[in-house]
């Protein structure tokens, strides 16, 4: 089974690497990239901890073919933060305490920043909704709901204040 | 999990898939948003030698009118399904049912077409799709067939869909003016397959039952059309008995099996429940 040659962005930076075929997205990131915040739970698209953004999409990234990303644009949890500063999903879930054990909070983090950008004004049910792909077995939720709507009125009034 | 090793193939053409799939034969499986068959090959349920990636096949996918019919790809994800203006005007129907399958990440991977093609009486499209009296389109070396979602199904992935074929299109009658419909569906949790689920698409004329679709999801090796059912509401007003007796005769069809979503008798009483559900508020739609 030929290895494929496959080149994408990853975090803005350009990756050329041979991949298996069955080399998983999930896989090739921490092992061939080292980008371990990418976490795996479930490994069958269930709880959401491998949750990356695919060419502006968030997927599970336990359920996709890296050579199927060829060519694509990849963001993950190490992507978040900018020149030290906390992306605003991240303040929120450090304000709000959104995580116990953390180990869904990559996963968490990357399905709120990309929900914020489809939704930027939702309402406590839509939160729910949009983020019921990721499973968290410490918190009950509550507090995640909480940082992420803290992060929707951080982004906000960040958006009016460049206005 | 890593699923077993494969070949991998990208065509960029339905004619490059299909010679792909007559060149490399019975171990070629076709690739579609890969949520079911992935985590198959992790389980060694599946193991293709080779796998026929129809993403990049930009043919396959979109949403469009097309006289009484809407037209779409079967590569389309979920999510394009569930937001599409068009079929929220003239499907309603299917952007309710996408909104009760799976999560947002699932949908943007998931196709319309890999659920029906799949073959699992467990997924929600297929009932759905007889339900709407939905057309399939094939493609094969001879060209194109079209097969309607009924005939489609003949057992635990086993359809009529050839190994030689591609599912390109599902083809919908567009509503008429005040059609009623409805999916009701029980389930653990998100994400999950339904334990039971109904799907109904009505017409009502002068407070009766003018025209009837019923299908039933998971109750059985393959979706289940409800004709008895159907049949027993023609020219009936909608009250507890005429939906309680139809209820009746779609539970009697149930040969679901069991699992740790229930036994037999469970999923049964359930997929009876969840049809008087559905007639009620289909019939609530039908103004």
């Amino acid at each position: 089974m030929s290895k494929k040659l496959i080149s994408l962005q990853v975090n803005g930076q350009t990756v050329e690497k041979a991949v298996e075929p069955r080399t998983l997205l999930v896989h090739f990131l921490r092992e061939e990239l080292s980008l371990t915040g990418t976490h795996i739970g479930c490994e069958t698209s269930h709880c959401g901890a491998c949750t990356v953004d695919l060419d502006g999409q968030s997927i599970k990234s336990c359920t996709v073919l890296a050579v199927q990303c060829d060519g694509s644009e990849v963001r993950t949890v190490e992507g978040l933060a900018s020149g030290g500063v906390l992306h605003a999903v991240q303040e929120g879930f450090y304000k709000e305490h959104g995580l116990q054990c953390g180990f869904c909070t990559p996963g968490m983090l990357m399905r709120a920043q990309r929900f914020l950008v489809e939704n930027p004004n939702p309402t406590e049910e839509e939160v729910r909704a949009g983020m019921a792909g990721n499973l968290c077995r410490c918190t009950g939720y509550q507090n995640i709901v909480k940082a992420v709507l803290y992060a929707a009125r951080k982004l906000r009034e960040k958006q009016e204040a460049a206005a | 999990m890593i699923p077993p090793s494969f070949d991998y193939h990208a065509p960029k053409s339905v004619a490059e898939a299909l010679k792909l799939l007559g060149d490399l034969g019975g171990d070629a499986k076709l690739l579609a948003g890969g949520h079911s068959l992935l985590p198959m090959m992790k389980l060694r349920f599946a193991q293709p030698s080779h796998l026929i990636d129809l993403n990049r096949i930009a043919a396959l996918r979109g949403i469009r009118e097309e006289g009484p019919e809407i037209v779409i790809g079967a590569m389309t994800v979920e999510n394009d399904v569930l937001n599409s203006r068009l079929l929220q005007q003239k499907v309603p129907l299917l952007p309710e049912v996408v909104s009760q399958i799976a999560d947002p990440q699932v949908r943007n991977r998931g196709t319309i077409g890999g659920d029906i093609a799949h073959g699992d009486a467990a997924n929600d499209h297929p009932a759905v799709a007889i339900a709407l009296d939905a057309t399939l389109v094939l493609e094969g070396p001879k060209g194109r067939r079209s097969v309607k979602a009924e005939s489609f199904y003949h057992g635990m992935y086993f359809t009529e869909m050839a190994e030689n074929e591609i599912l390109c299109e599902i083809r919908v009658p567009a509503f008429l003016p005040r059609t009623g419909y409805a999916y009701a569906k029980l389930k653990r949790k998100t994400g999950d397959w339904a334990a039971a689920a109904a799907a109904v698409v009505m017409r009502m004329n002068g407070g009766k039952v003018e025209s009837v679709r019923i299908a039933l999801t998971n109750a059985a090796a393959t979706p289940l059309r409800a004709t008895d059912a159907e049949q027993a509401l023609i020219g009936k007003a909608l009250d507890d008995t005429t939906i309680g007796d139809a209820a009746a005769r779609a539970m009697v069809i149930c040969d679901p099996a069991e699992d740790l979503r229930g036994d037999r008798e469970y999923k049964t009483a359930m997929t009876g429940v969840m049809l008087r559900r559905a007639l009620a508020s289909a019939a609530a739609r039908c103004v």
